[in-house]
């Protein structure tokens, strides 16, 4: 599924960083762990709940400005997309600042 | 030429052989450690920062039953301390709401809960134990806490049929990831095999069925199906290949590169009581000897498919072929394939199955 701009990106329950001591860094998740390199890493560490899909994009674009706008937005919902057809990530809608949808 | 040496992965850390169940599946030994020798938590939590130096990212505790460690939770602690992710892999007993929060709150990241189907009887009869009931209050208790869950269904002959009603029963289970493990065929599930296998029938079936789920339900639910490599056309890539990403410590300390490669005659395994976990990794006897291609022969030294499954298990080679340095006879290429279609010939001749129940030989305990 294609993820939503306003929608805040978090880790799923058992998916996380691995310390950033460490030589290589990873996505931790059941069973299996995410190689991160230099832009997997700056998307994963933004998927807190708080950013929302857009706002990512939008920093990603500026920390990379070397790189076409449009494949730097195109590879991140791709790779958002994946992660979460493989179960990594949540997608909250829109609604506070922490990602929860208000109920009604 | 020599071989350069892959970083270990994931750590198997065998706890414990002691466990309240008996299954007949069981993938432990015959011939099992008794409490007396199972390594202390100080070496244990010793091992594990060993690993997370020499570039382990994961361990699992399973055993026999991880639970009947009474340090269960310190070795948790201990683990996480290192740096490690930690998976529990369970029976399920014996657990209290206590104990399970404890865990929690000691940095445990998942939980593979096992089940031996979803109706009681059956369930109790392939475990020996009137152990079914136990997991689903474990299973409602994780319901209200904060921690991945796997369930892991383990399939044979005698449940394949009743994938639908596991599938349904674990979609509302809250779990995120559910397992099919078909039974792979060592220790105790070697011995009872002819009653486990099941026909290609079952698995045709079973393998469509779970095709379709896993696309209903990818990005809400992962379906993981491990089909009786008995029916490959090409041999697991057993272990992720020998010596190349894990290592899995015995309750004695022993550190093997497979499950079962006791088995295998001959073969010297070092223990972490002596040496460092990064020292056996790069330099034991048991790692190196079917690491990398050297050891192969044909068809796999020549074959295309050696860097995607390693010639397979060197156990099973042992166990079906009388040596470990052969290809796989599960593979189709294999010189040996015949002695693993003799067997299923059998098993679809045995279609016709009486309901009684089999004469099981059931896993026992150590002391």
């Amino acid at each position: 599924m294609m993820p939503e701009r306003q929608s805040r990106p978090c880790l799923a329950l058992g998916c996380r960083l691995n310390e950033k001591n460490q030589p290589l860094r990873v996505l931790h998740m059941p069973e299996r762990a995410l190689r991160l390199n230099g832009p997997s890493l700056e998307i994963i560490e933004r998927c807190d709940g708080k950013h929302t899909v857009q706002e990512i994009i939008s920093e990603l674009q500026k920390l990379y400005s070397k790189a076409k706008p449009e494949n730097v937005e195109r590879d991140i919902l791709g790779y958002l997309a994946r992660l979460h057809d493989q179960r990594a990530l949540d997608f909250a809608s829109d609604g506070g600042p922490n990602g929860t949808k208000e109920v009604k | 030429m020599t071989t350069a040496i892959p970083t270990a992965l994931a750590l198997i850390a065998e706890l414990t052989h002691r466990c309240p169940l008996h299954c007949v599946y069981c993938s432990n030994p015959l011939e099992m450690k008794h409490r007396a020798d199972e390594l202390t938590t100080e070496v244990w939590s010793r091992v594990f920062r060993e690993a997370a130096a020499a570039g382990v990212l994961q361990v699992d505790f399973t055993g026999g039953e991880p639970l009947a460690r009474p340090d269960l939770v310190d070795l948790v602690r201990a683990a996480r301390g290192a740096g490690l992710y930690v998976s529990l892999i369970t029976s399920g007993l014996p657990l209290d709401e206590t104990r399970l929060d404890a865990l929690v709150e000691s940095g445990l990241d998942h939980i593979q809960l096992s089940f031996q189907g979803s109706d009681a009887e059956p369930a109790n009869e392939i475990s020996g134990t009137r152990a079914h009931a136990q997991k689903l209050r474990v299973l409602e208790w994780l319901k209200r806490r904060r921690v991945a869950l796997t369930l892991n269904f383990v399939i044979h002959r005698r449940n394949i049929d009743q994938l639908e009603e596991m599938l349904s029963f674990g979609e509302s289970s809250g779990a995120g990831r559910i397992e099919f493990a078909n039974v792979q065929y060592y220790g105790w599930a070697f011995a009872n095999r002819e009653q486990l296998l099941p026909t290609r029938d079952q698995l045709n079936r079973s393998v469509e069925f779970l095709r379709r789920a896993e696309e209903r339900l990818r990005g809400k639910i992962h379906i993981e199906f491990v089909v009786p490599d008995y029916y490959a056309k090409y041999p697991k890539a057993c272990m992720g290949g020998w010596g190349r990403k894990l290592i899995l410590i015995t309750p004695n300390g022993d550190a093997l590169p497979c499950h079962a490669a006791q088995v295998i005659p001959g073969l010297r395994f070092d223990n972490v009581k002596d040496r460092s976990l990064r020292e056996i990794w790069e330099k034991s006897e048991a790692f190196q000897k079917f690491r990398g291609e050297e050891w192969m022969s044909e068809p796999c030294r020549s074959c295309d498919r050696r860097q995607l499954d390693f010639g397979g298990c060197r156990c099973q080679a042992f166990l079906l072929a009388g040596d470990a340095a052969v290809t796989d006879p599960v593979c189709s290429l294999a010189p040996e394939r015949s002695k693993v279609d003799a067997i299923l010939a059998a098993v679809d001749e045995s279609r016709a199955e009486p309901s009684a129940k089999p004469d099981w030989l059931y896993r026992s305990n150590p002391a």
